[in-house]
C-alpha cells in the first residue's frame, strides 16, 4: 500500500541533514491529497451506513429489518471508540511484526503533529512519508475497521443477541481486525515485509471479515426452519440502494488506498468501476444461463463480489486484467453462494464468506498474477515493487493463508468466549417472534 | 361454474330451517338479502366494479387475499434458495344485495372477471340474516 514512498522516506531525513539548502524540500501537507482523503473516508463511512445497512435490511425477512440495520450503525459507533482507545495504535504502531504497541492509546500524540505531514513507521527502514496529517490517515483507516466487522454481520443476520455482537465486534476489532491491518499494513508487519501485496484490503477486509463470518455461521447454527420456511428477502429494492451505495462509495475505498490525489488513485479508479461491471454480468449471465432468469439479487451480488476481488489488486493492476478478475469473481462467487453454500449445508445467511470471502481470495491471488510493475514502481525498483509471477503469487498465498487461520481461529474462540459471558442466541421463541420486536421493541409496518 | 352451483345449493339447504327461526322471530325474510363473495383475479377488479354500477349495486367491500386453486404457483429464487410460492394475490369482493338482484350480479361478475384460463377464481353466494347501516340505523334493504 505505501511501498511507493519508502525510499524517498529513507533519502528524506538525510538530505535533510546534510543539505539545509533544501529544506524547502521536505515532506509539506499536500492540500489536494488531503482533500482526497478527507472525501474518501467520507465515502468509506457511507459504505456501511447506510450502504450496508440497507444492503443486508433488503435481504433480510421483514421482522428483522431494524435489527440488521442497528448492528450495521451500532458497530459504527463502537468501533470509532474502540479504534481511538487501542485499535489504531495496534495496528499503526510500530510495535513488532505482530502487532503495534500502545504509543497511539487514546491517539496520544496526535495533537502534538496536528498540522504536519504524517510519516507512518517513522525511525523504521520501510517508513513511509505522507502528504496528510494523521488525523486524516486516523480517520480513513477508521472507516476501514469499522465496515469489516460489520460485513461479519451477514453471516448471522437473524438470530445473534445484541448483547452478545456488543461483546463480540469489540474483541474482534482489537484482536482479529488490529493485528492483521498491522501485519499487512504497518511498514513494520511481516506480511507487508515479506512482500505480499493488499492495495485496499482484500485480506485485512474481506478475507478476513468472509473466513470470520462463515466460523460465526458455523458456530451459531442454522437460522430457525432454514431449508423449509421461506426465507426470501422482503424488499430488494433496498438492497439494490444499498449495493449501489456500496459500488459509489468503494472508490474511497480503493483509490482512497493511495493515499494521495494520483496516478494510482486514478488507475484504482479505473479498475474498480471495469472489475464491478464485469463481475455484475458474468453473474448474471451465469445465473441466466443455469437458473433460467437473471435475477436483480444476482446483479448486485455480482457486483459486490466484483468490487471485494478488485480491492487488494486496485493500484497494482490494469484495466485488462481489472475485467479478468472481474468477471472471474462473478462466476466463482456465483458458484459459492448458491451451490457450494447448499452443497456444504452451512447458514451463511447474507453470504459474507460466499461472495467476501471468496471474492477476496480471488482477488488476493490474481493481484500475484496480474500485478504490474510500474505502479509500484520507486526509486530503488524502477521495474516496480510487486511484480506479477510465481514469486508474487506465493507471497499472495501466503498472505491469504495466514489471514484465514489467524481470523478463523481467533473468532472461534472470541464467540466461544462470548457464549459463556453472555449467550450467543436468541431462543427458539425470541427468534420466531423476531429481532426487531424481540431486541429492540419495535417493528416497520 | 360447477363449484357455484355446489356452493348454491349447499347454502340453501342449510338455510332452510335458519328461514324458518328467523321467520318467527323478527316476521321478517332472511333470504331477501345475499352476500355475494367472489375471488378474482387482481387486474379484472376495475371491470367488475365497472359491470356492477350499472346493476344498482350501491357498494362493495375489497380485500386483497391470498390463496391456492388449480393455477400453480410461481418459484422464486434467491442465490440458490429456490421457495415454491403456492399461495398466489387475489382479490376479494364482497357485496350485498337485495336477493332479486343477486342472479344478475353473479352473471355480471362471471361476465367480467372472465378470461378462461385456471385461476378465474369463484363466486359463493350467502343468505344474510341482518343488515344496518350504523349511521341512521336503517335495517336490511333498507339499508344496503
Amino acid at each position: 500500500m505505501f511501498r511507493t514512498l519508502r525510499a524517498l522516506a529513507m533519502a528524506a531525513p538525510a538530505l535533510l541533514l546534510s543539505l539545509p539548502a533544501f529544506a524547502e524540500d521536505a515532506p509539506k501537507i499536500d492540500t489536494g491529497d488531503t482533500a482526497w482523503m478527507l472525501t474518501s473516508t467520507a465515502l468509506v463511512l457511507m459504505m456501511t451506513i447506510p450502504g450496508l445497512a440497507l444492503f443486508y435490511a433488503g435481504m433480510v425477512r421483514k421482522k428483522t429489518v431494524l435489527a440488521t440495520m442497528m448492528q450495521s450503525f451500532t458497530i459504527t459507533c463502537l468501533v470509532t471508540v474502540v479504534w481511538m482507545v487501542a485499535g489504531y495504535s495496534l495496528a499503526f504502531t510500530n510495535g513488532s511484526a505482530y502487532i503495534g504497541d500502545l504509543s497511539r492509546f487514546f491517539l496520544n500524540g496526535l495533537g502534538a503533529d496536528w498540522d504536519k505531514p504524517f510519516t507512518l513507521g517513522a525511525g523504521t527502514e520501510g517508513a513511509v512519508v505522507n502528504t496528510i496529517p494523521e488525523t486524516v490517515f486516523m480517520m480513513f483507516q477508521m472507516t476501514f475497521a469499522i465496515i469489516t466487522p460489520a460485513l461479519i454481520t451477514g453471516a448471522f443476520a437473524d438470530r445473534m443477541k445484541f448483547s452478545a455482537m456488543v461483546v463480540f465486534i469489540v474483541l474482534w476489532s482489537l484482536i482479529v481486525y488490529s493485528p492483521i491491518a498491522h501485519w499487512v499494513w504497518a511498514p513494520t508487519g511481516w506480511l507487508g515485509a515479506l512482500g505480499a501485496a493488499d492495495f485496499a484490503g482484500g485480506t485485512v477486509v474481506h478475507i478476513n471479515a468472509g473466513i470470520a463470518g462463515l466460523v460465526c455461521a458455523l458456530v451459531l447454527g442454522k437460522r430457525l426452519g432454514y431449508g423449509h420456511d421461506n426465507m426470501a428477502p422482503h424488499n430488494l429494492s433496498l438492497a439494490v440502494i444499498g449495493a449501489s451505495l456500496l459500488w459509489v462509495g468503494w472508490f474511497g475505498f480503493n483509490a482512497g488506498s493511495a493515499v494521495g490525489a494520483n496516478g494510482r488513485a486514478g488507475m484504482a479508479m479505473a479498475v474498480t468501476q471495469i472489475a464491478t461491471a464485469g463481475a455484475a454480468l458474468a453473474w448474471t449471465f451465469a445465473e441466466w444461463a443455469t437458473k433460467g432468469k437473471p435475477s436483480v439479487l444476482g446483479a448486485i451480488s455480482g457486483a459486490v463480489a466484483g468490487l471485494v476481488a478488485i480491492t487488494p489488486a486496485s493500484g497494482f493492476v490494469l484495466p485488462g486484467p481489472g475485467l479478468i478478475i472481474g468477471i472471474v469473481a462473478g462466476v466463482v462467487c456465483f458458484w459459492s453462494a448458491t451451490s457450494l453454500k447448499h452443497m456444504l449445508g452451512y447458514d451463511d445467511s447474507l453470504d459474507a464468506f460466499g461472495v467476501h470471502g471468496v471474492g477476496g481470495i480471488i482477488g488476493a491471488l490474481l493481484t500475484g498474477v496480474f500485478a504490474y510493475g510500474p505502479l509500484s514502481a520507486d526509486k530503488d525498483h524502477p521495474a516496480g515493487v510487486f511484480i506479477g509471477g510465481m514469486a508474487q503469487l506465493s507471497h499472495q498465498a501466503v498472505a491469504v493463508l495466514a489471514t484465514l487461520v489467524w481470523s478463523g481461529v481467533l473468532t472461534f474462540i472470541i464467540l466461544k468466549v462470548v457464549d459463556v459471558i453472555v449467550g450467543l442466541r436468541v431462543t427458539e421463541e425470541e427468534e420466531r417472534e423476531g429481532l426487531d420486536v424481540v431486541l429492540h421493541g419495535e417493528r416497520i409496518n | 361454474m360447477r363449484a357455484i352451483a355446489i356452493a348454491l345449493a349447499h347454502i340453501s339447504h342449510t338455510s332452510l330451517s335458519e328461514r324458518v327461526l328467523r321467520t318467527t322471530a323478527t316476521g321478517e325474510h332472511a333470504r331477501d338479502m345475499k352476500l355475494i363473495m367472489a375471488i378474482i383475479k387482481p387486474f379484472k377488479l376495475d371491470d367488475v366494479r365497472e359491470a356492477l354500477t350499472p346493476l344498482g349495486v350501491q357498494g362493495l367491500t375489497v380485500s386483497e387475499v391470498k390463496g391456492f386453486g388449480r393455477q400453480k404457483g410461481q418459484t422464486e429464487i434467491y442465490r440458490g434458495a429456490e421457495y415454491h410460492v403456492n399461495f398466489l394475490p387475489k382479490v376479494k369482493i364482497e357485496v350485498v344485495v337485495g336477493a332479486d338482484l343477486a342472479d344478475a350480479v353473479v352473471e355480471a361478475i362471471i361476465k367480467s372477471a372472465h378470461t378462461g384460463k385456471i385461476g378465474d377464481g369463484k363466486i359463493f353466494v350467502i343468505d344474510i340474516e341482518r343488515a344496518v347501516r350504523i349511521r341512521t340505523g336503517e335495517a336490511d334493504n333498507a339499508a344496503l
